[in-house]
C-alpha cells in the first residue's frame, strides 16, 4: 500500500510500485483535473506539485510521491474560492479547449511561488506546457495579472 | 402546463404557406416533437433553438460543439441580442444529437429546391450558402461555419421571432398597440399604462401565436451584446479541474482499453499471443480485431503496459511501399504528366494564361513542396461504449454529433435511435474529431475499438488512444506539391498566372486569388495521396496560402518591387482586401525598418469568408533556425460577434500555422508514421510565441468564420521574412529542416 497525500487527504491505494502518480490520480483516485498529453513529461499536461515543486506527474512513480505533499488543480481552491491563478485565468479568458490548462495553472503556481514578479523571460523558461490552442498570449496575460493580485 | 399543439406547428407543417416559423420549417414533421421534449415542465419552446423558462431564464439550445473557439457564447449572444434579454439571465445547452436540432436542415432546406426563398435569405443562395448547407447534412462543427449558417441564419431570426412573439402575447393581454410595447432586458414594457411583466412571464401565452419569418432585425448600431467581450460559459469550469472531458468519463464499473491498430495502413492482424498480457494484474481481456489488438484492464496505465508486453505479428499489405519521398515523387512526377498530357481538372481558366506567360517580358516557375501534417489534439482520440438497456450509450467529444450517431449504429449494427451521444467537452478538434460518411478516411477507431470492446464487456469501456497510437493512426493534412508559373510584363505586373498542383479537398475555393490577373489558370490532378487524409485547421488553404503567398512575393522580388507595395498594386479590383493590407502594414509599421537583425515577410489569404493579412517579424539564431517575435494580423470577417474569442482565434490559428510552418512534419517510412510524440513532432511553447497584435475590420461584408483563418497566410509569411533576411527562398516545410544561416539541410536527428 502506499500512502498518498493529495490536497491534503491521505489515500491508502493498492497499485504497482511503477505506476506514474498520473495514473494513480486519474484511475485510482478519479480525480480527472491532471491530464494525460504524452506519458513522456514533454507537454506539461499532467503537471502537479509536490512538496510545492512543479512535477510533471506521469513520469514519475506514485510510490516516489508516497507521504508527500501532493497538490493536483482541484486542491488550489481554498473552500469555494478560487486561486488568484485561477481568478487570473477567466478574467484573462485564457483557456481555448482548455485541456492543458490544469497545467499550465500548476506551472504558473509554482512560478509565482518562486518568483512573484516574473520577467517575460523567467516566464519563458518555467512556462514550457505545451498548448496547441495557441493561447500562450492569454497565459502570459493571466500570469501578469495574478502577479499583480495580492 | 403541457406544451399545446397550437396552429403554428401546422403552419409549420406548409398549410398557411408563405408564414415560416423560423427554426421548425424546414424540419421533419416527425422530429418535432423530440424537439418539444426539450421543453421542460411549465416553460414553451419559442423557437427550435430557444426557450424561455418562468423564472425568465433563456437557455439557448446550441446545436455546434465547443472546442474552444467560443461559439457556446457567441451563438446565444447573437441570439440573445435580437431577443432583447438579459444577458445575466441566459443559459446554454448543447443540443442532444438528434436529428430535430441539426443545424444544416435550416440552410439546406431553403436550398432544395421546395419552396420559396424568404426574403431575408434572397442574395444568399450563393456559392457559400450551397457549401454550407453540404456540409451540414448534420451537426458538423467545421469549415468556419457556426457562426455563418446557424448564427445568422438561425440565431438571429429565432431571436427575432421570440422577440415579435413576446410583445405580441404582451400586447393582447393588455388591449395596447403592438407598437406601444417595448422588450429590452428580458422584461416588457407598457409605458403609458406602466403595465410591465418579463419574459418569463408571457412565455407561454407567446407560445400561441406564429413565429413571424419576418420579424425585423436590429440595426447594428442598437447592439448591446453582439461585438463585445462577453466572457465564455464554458471557461470557469476550465480552470479548476471539473471540467469532464471524453477521456475524464468515469462509469461504474467501467474498465480501460489499451489498442494497438496495425502499423501500416491498411495492414491486418496476422497472430497474436495473448499470454504475456492475461497473466498481467488487473487485466480482464485481451480482444484480436482485424486490425488491432486491444487489452482491457481495470485503469489505462495496466491496460498500456500489458500490451506493451504482447508482440502482435501483423500483415503490412501493399500500404508499406510508401514511404514520404515515393509519394512526393509521385506527386510530382503526376505533375509533369498532367503536363505533358494537358490532363488537368480545373478550379478556375480565365483568360489564356498560356498566352500571356509566353508573350510576357519575362516569366518565373517555382515548384514547392509541403509535409504530411497531424492534429495532434493535446487530448489524445477517445471514446467510452456502454450496452445498456438494449441501447448503446457513447461518450466523447465529437465535432458532429449527429455523424458519430449514425457511424455508431452502423457499427454496432444497430438503429440510429437506440445510440444516445453523450458530448463531453473536446480537448482540441481542429479537423481531428469531424467524422463524417463523406470523408471516408476519418474513421472513428477509437469509437470502433470502444464499441468492440463494450460488446465483450458487461459493463462501461474507455477506449483511449496513447499519444503514440494518437499520432500514428490520424488521418493528415496531405503532404503536397505544386507548380507556379507566372509572366511579369515590361511594367512588373503580373501577365498570366498559371497554378498547378495536385489533390484537392475543401473548401473548393481555396485557390482563389484577389490579385487582378486576367489571365489566370488553376488545375490540378488527384490520386497521388495513398495516405489517410482529414481536414486539419484550414484545410487546402494550408497547402495554397504557403504555395501562393510565397510565389507572390517571388514575383515581386523579379520586379523589384516592395512585396506589400506589389500586392496592393494588383488589388485595384478588391478594396476589401487592399484595405487590410494596408492595415497590416500601419500596424507592422512596414515602412519603417526592421530592428536590427531582423526582417518582416507579408502574406494574405482570404479563408471561410475571413480575410487575413499578416506580418511576421523573424529573426535568425545562432542554430540557424528562424525565430519569429512579432506577428501583425488585420482580419476582415465583414462582422465579429465576440471580439476575444475572434482574437484568440485568430492568434491560436496563427500559433497551429507557426507550428506547422517551423517544426511540422510527419514522414512516412515503409508505410509508418516515425513521428510518435512531442519530441519527434514540436510545438511552439511560450518562449516561441511571438507578441501577437490583432486588428479587425468591420466592412459589414457578409459574416465570415474565425477558427480557420488566421492559420492560412503564417507559413508565406515567415517564409517570406526569412527571404527578406537572408536572401533565401525556402520553398519546402518545415523550415527546420535547413540551417538558414548557409542555405544547407540540418542533418535530421
Amino acid at each position: 500500500m502506499i500512502d498518498l497525500i493529495v490536497n491534503g487527504q491521505t489515500h491508502a491505494i493498492d497499485v504497482e510500485e511503477d505506476m506514474p502518480l498520473l495514473w494513480a490520480l486519474r484511475d485510482v483516485l478519479n480525480m480527472t483535473g491532471t491530464k494525460y498529453g504524452c506519458g513522456v513529461a514533454a507537454c506539461g499536461a499532467c503537471t502537479v506539485l509536490i512538496d510545492g515543486m512543479v512535477t510533471r506527474s506521469c513520469a514519475i512513480p506514485a510510490s516516489a510521491a508516497a507521504g508527500q505533499q501532493i497538490v493536483t488543480i482541484e486542491g488550489l481552491k481554498s473552500g469555494d474560492t478560487l486561486h488568484k491563478v485561477q481568478k487570473a485565468w477567466i478574467e484573462a479568458q485564457a483557456p481555448q479547449c482548455g485541456y492543458c490548462q490544469s497545467g499550465q495553472i500548476m506551472a504558473a503556481v509554482a512560478l509565482l511561488n518562486e518568483t512573484p514578479n516574473p520577467t517575460d523571460g523567467e516566464i519563458d523558461t518555467a512556462m514550457t506546457n505545451i498548448c496547441r490552442c495557441g493561447s500562450y498570449t492569454e497565459i502570459r496575460a493571466a500570469i501578469r495579472i495574478a502577479a499583480a493580485t495580492a | 402546463m403541457a406544451f399545446k399543439p397550437t396552429r403554428r406547428f401546422f403552419i409549420w407543417s406548409g398549410v398557411a404557406a408563405g408564414a415560416l416559423v423560423v427554426g421548425y420549417a424546414l424540419t421533419p414533421f416527425s422530429t418535432l416533437g423530440r424537439a418539444r421534449q426539450i421543453a421542460g415542465k411549465g416553460e414553451a419552446m419559442l423557437a427550435a433553438w430557444v426557450r424561455i423558462a418562468p423564472d425568465n431564464t433563456v437557455t439557448v439550445i446550441v446545436p455546434h460543439s465547443e472546442m474552444g473557439q467560443g461559439v457556446h457564447t457567441s451563438l446565444p449572444m447573437m441570439l440573445a441580442e435580437e431577443l432583447d434579454a438579459d444577458w445575466s439571465l441566459v443559459r446554454m445547452e448543447q443540443a442532444p444529437a438528434d436529428i430535430a436540432f441539426a443545424n444544416g436542415g435550416l440552410v439546406r432546406g431553403f436550398l432544395a429546391g421546395d419552396m420559396s426563398v424568404p426574403s431575408f435569405l434572397s442574395g444568399t443562395t450563393d456559392f457559400i450558402s450551397r457549401k454550407a448547407a453540404e456540409m451540414m447534412s448534420a451537426q458538423v462543427t467545421g469549415g468556419s461555419m457556426s457562426i455563418r449558417t446557424t448564427g445568422v441564419f438561425g440565431m438571429r431570426r429565432t431571436g427575432a421571432a421570440a422577440r415579435a412573439m413576446l410583445v405580441r402575447a404582451a400586447a393582447e393581454t393588455w388591449n395596447v398597440p403592438e407598437a406601444e410595447v417595448t422588450a429590452k432586458l428580458s422584461r416588457l414594457s407598457h409605458a403609458p399604462s406602466g403595465k410591465s411583466a418579463t419574459y418569463g412571464e408571457m412565455a407561454v401565452l407567446a407560445a400561441e401565436y406564429d413565429a413571424p419569418v419576418d420579424a425585423p432585425l436590429k440595426a447594428k448600431k442598437d447592439y448591446t451584446i453582439v461585438g463585445t467581450p462577453i466572457a465564455r460559459f464554458d471557461i470557469p469550469a476550465k480552470v479548476d479541474g471539473s471540467a469532464i472531458y471524453g477521456v475524464d468519463v468515469r462509469l461504474p464499473g467501467m474498465t480501460f482499453a489499451a489498442v494497438a491498430q496495425s502499423p501500416v495502413f491498411g495492414g491486418t492482424l496476422t497472430s497474436l499471443d495473448d499470454a504475456p498480457a492475461t497473466a498481467m494484474r488487473g487485466v480482464k481481456k485481451v480482444l484480436k480485431l482485424d486490425n488491432a489488438v486491444v487489452v482491457i484492464a481495470d485503469n489505462t496505465w495496466r491496460a498500456r503496459a500489458a500490451l506493451a508486453a504482447l508482440s502482435p505479428v501483423w500483415n503490412d499489405g501493399a500500404g508499406a511501399a510508401h514511404s514520404s519521398a515515393s509519394i512526393l515523387a509521385g506527386m510530382e512526377a503526376a505533375l509533369a504528366k498532367a503536363d505533358a498530357g494537358n490532363d488537368w481538372e480545373s478550379d478556375y481558366n480565365e483568360g489564356d494564361a498560356p498566352k500571356a506567360i509566353a508573350a510576357a517580358a519575362r516569366t518565373l516557375e517555382a515548384t514547392y513542396r509541403l509535409p504530411f501534417l497531424a492534429h495532434a489534439t493535446m487530448e489524445p482520440m477517445n471514446a467510452t461504449a456502454w450496452f445498456k438497456d438494449g441501447k448503446l450509450e457513447l461518450w466523447g467529444g465529437f465535432q458532429d454529433g449527429l455523424g458519430i450517431r449514425a457511424i455508431a449504429a452502423d457499427l454496432a449494427g444497430i438503429g440510429a435511435g437506440d445510440v444516445i451521444v453523450h458530448h463531453a467537452a473536446m480537448g482540441g478538434g481542429f479537423g481531428r474529431r469531424a467524422f463524417s460518411p463523406n470523408l471516408p478516411d476519418t474513421k472513428a477507431n477509437e469509437v470502433r475499438i470502444a464499441i468492440a470492446a463494450a460488446r465483450a464487456m458487461a459493463g462501461p469501456v474507455q477506449c483511449a488512444f496513447s499519444r503514440e497510437e494518437d499520432m500514428t493512426q490520424d488521418f493528415y493534412r496531405d503532404a503536397g506539391a505544386a507548380r507556379l508559373k507566372a509572366g511579369l510584363d515590361a511594367n512588373g505586373r503580373i501577365a498570366g498566372f498559371i497554378h498547378s498542383y495536385v489533390e484537392k479537398h475543401d473548401p473548393p475555393d481555396a485557390t482563389l486569388i484577389a490579385y487582378d490577373i486576367p489571365d489566370r489558370l488553376a488545375r490540378y490532378v488527384t490520386g497521388t495521396n495513398p495516405i489517410p487524409w482529414g481536414p486539419w485547421r484550414s484545410v487546402d488553404h494550408t497547402l495554397h496560402g504557403f504555395y501562393i503567398e510565397s510565389f507572390i512575393d517571388e514575383l515581386a522580388t523579379a520586379a523589384k518591387q516592395d512585396p506589400l507595395a506589389f500586392r496592393l498594386a494588383h488589388l485595384g479590383g478588391a478594396p476589401r482586401h487592399k484595405a487590410a493590407l494596408e492595415k497590416v502594414g500601419e500596424m507592422a509599421g512596414w515602412m519603417t525598418p526592421a530592428p536590427a537583425g531582423r526582417a518582416r515577410g507579408v502574406a494574405m489569404r482570404e479563408a471561410f469568408g475571413t480575410i487575413v493579412a499578416q506580418i511576421a517579424e523573424v529573426s535568425i539564431g545562432e542554430d540557424g533556425r528562424a525565430r519569429v517575435h512579432r506577428m501583425w494580423s488585420a482580419v476582415d470577417p465583414g462582422e465579429v460577434i465576440n471580439p476575444a474569442t475572434f482574437r484568440a482565434q485568430i492568434e491560436g490559428g496563427a500559433i497551429y500555422g507557426l507550428t506547422a510552418a517551423l517544426y511540422g512534419g510527419i514522414t512516412i517510412e515503409k508505410g509508418r508514421v516515425v513521428e510518435k510524440n512531442f519530441p519527434d513532432y514540436d510545438m511552439v511553447r511560450m518562449a516561441d510565441a511571438p507578441i501577437q497584435e490583432v486588428a479587425f475590420i468591420e466592412s459589414g461584408a457578409r459574416t465570415g468564420g474565425a477558427g480557420e483563418p488566421g492559420t492560412a497566410p503564417v507559413a508565406a509569411a515567415v517564409g517570406n521574412a526569412i527571404f527578406a533576411l537572408t536572401g533565401q527562398r525556402i520553398r519546402e516545410l518545415p523550415f527546420r529542416k535547413f540551417d538558414l544561416r548557409t542555405g544547407g539541410q540540418i542533418a535530421r536527428a
